[in-house]
């Protein structure tokens, strides 16, 4: 099992292949549909972006509310796909690494070789016991967006997979083929 | 000519009123708002044990992965009392009512949306209906209103069929009226095109929910139910207990696995609801619901 922590280096992401489990500390970051539509506006205009994503990962959740004497609410994945338009671009700028749930574009699966990245997947559903390896919460930008503000997660020993590696690999893809039988 | 049909002579309404049973409407408010919240929080034992037979025989490595956090994340949130998923669903209620039942204290329809309203704010459940679906989206605040399909029964009691339905597998379902010749191999294709259509986006290992026959609305209803039926039951209909068997196998040969990511357990269970149709239509619905397959019954 690998352990990483972020800043990701390209020859750690050069390592992992579909199907590896990853125990992940350290910081990652928060943004989903709305987030990303203010990530890619503000590069698209020329301005700075509020956080620095060289060798960073950003994971896309939005919490759900957080109970009392708790750290935070359930925090499971939301679906990758709908952020697809947004991915190339951040890619671009040094994001190496995403979380979340469900197939990529094959643009972002290009952008992810060109760019040497990886994408991590967290089961749907499974949002307690993610929940649980989510020890430090803070909103760093867009607070007005509430749950779809980008925070900053510190997060120890959090389990994921390697969904598409920076080798062209796609656990959804070879993984059905590998176990699809005729009827 | 004279009227046959006649009610004269028979005891008033308010004398028959004794033998009625009397329900203060503030007990569906407390069965739903106890309910919401167990299925969010809580796994009945059955479930549990198909989840974790599931994890220790699917040949997949990654697909073993997806189950073993599967099953560890039921066990936390239920220890826990906290949501199995951030997405803790709209509630769904069949409501049987015994045609004996005397309802009072209130609205009924208001009392069930009380029920979730307290529901969802005591359990710290996201709310996530929104007050009309096109134009403003605008949040409802407290997961108003629960969709209720009511049905009057025979009897004194009161049965309800209730589901926190995620919409991940929501959104992957339809309904369409295909043509009697299409026939069982008709029904066998759409029923596997919608689940590799929604592939990963369902949350698998899932349950495939069918509806045969009726009308368009009634196909998606009967759907619904396929949902709510009890686990590991068959429709007591051989010949549509066979094709639930074979439907289930065929769409375990897809590969998808838990999560898609790859392997031999994609759906749980299918399972067929029919009703009679016209001599022109073969209505299907396909409704699908995640591996949390929140839904129980209450009986008051």
């Amino acid at each position: 099992m690998f352990q990483l922590r972020p800043p990701l280096s390209p020859e750690i992401i050069a390592t992992l292949r579909i199907g590896d489990v990853v125990l992940l500390s350290g910081t990652i970051y928060t943004a989903r549909d709305a987030a990303h539509q203010r990530l890619a506006d503000a590069a698209r205009a020329g301005h700075s972006l509020p956080l620095n994503v060289a060798g960073q990962i950003i994971y896309y959740v939005g919490p759900a509310p957080t109970p009392p004497g708790k750290i935070i609410g359930p925090a499971g994945p939301t679906t990758s796909g709908r952020v697809d338009v947004f991915t190339p671009p951040l890619l671009q700028l040094g994001l190496k690494g995403m979380i979340g749930k469900g197939k990529r574009s094959p643009l972002v699966r290009r952008a992810l070789q060109q760019h040497c990245a990886v994408y991590f997947l967290l089961v749907g559903g499974a949002a307690a016991l993610i929940s649980e390896h989510i020890k430090e919460v803070a909103v760093v930008a867009y607070h007005d967006l509430g749950t779809e503000a980008i925070h900053r997660f510190e997060v120890e020993q959090l389990r994921l997979v390697v969904g598409n590696d920076c080798h062209g690999g796609d656990l959804f893809e070879q993984g059905q083929a590998a176990f699809q039988q005729a009827v | 000519m004279e009227v046959t049909c006649s009610n004269k002579g028979k005891p008033h309404f308010s004398k028959l009123c004794k033998f009625m049973r009397k329900m203060n409407v503030a007990t569906i408010s407390d069965a739903v708002c106890n309910a919401v919240q167990s299925l969010n929080f809580h796994t009945p034992a059955p479930t549990l044990n198909q989840l974790i037979k599931v994890r220790d025989t699917e040949p997949s490595p990654a697909g073993r992965q997806a189950m073993l956090e599967i099953v560890e994340n039921r066990v936390i949130a239920s220890q826990r009392k906290v949501p199995m998923c951030q997405d803790s669903g709209m509630v769904i209620i069949f409501l049987q009512v015994g045609q004996d039942v005397h309802f009072f204290g209130g609205d009924l329809n208001a009392a069930i949306n009380l029920g979730v309203q307290q529901g969802y704010a005591e359990g710290f459940l996201r709310k996530s209906v929104v007050a009309e679906p096109l134009f403003e989206r605008s949040n409802t605040g407290d997961n108003t209103p629960a969709v209720v399909h009511l049905e009057i029964v025979a009897g004194d009691k009161v049965r309800l069929n209730i589901a926190c339905k995620g919409f991940g597998a929501e959104n992957m379902s339809w309904v369409r009226v295909l043509t009697p010749a299409d026939g069982i191999k008709g029904v066998k294709a759409e029923v596997l095109r919608c689940v590799l259509e929604a592939g990963p986006n369902a949350c698998p290992p899932m349950i495939v929910g069918v509806g045969l026959g009726g009308t368009l609305e009634i196909a998606a209803l009967l759907a619904k139910k396929a949902l709510m039926r009890k686990g590991g039951s068959h429709n007591p209909d051989t010949r549509y207990a066979v094709l639930e068997s074979e439907l289930l196998h065929q769409v375990n040969c897809t590969g998808i696995g838990p999560q898609g990511w790859g392997g031999i357990n994609t759906a749980l269970e299918v399972r067929i609801e029919f009703y009679p149709t016209h001599i022109a239509a073969l209505p299907i619905a396909i409704n699908l619901d995640c591996h949390l397959q929140r839904h129980t019954e209450v009986v008051l």
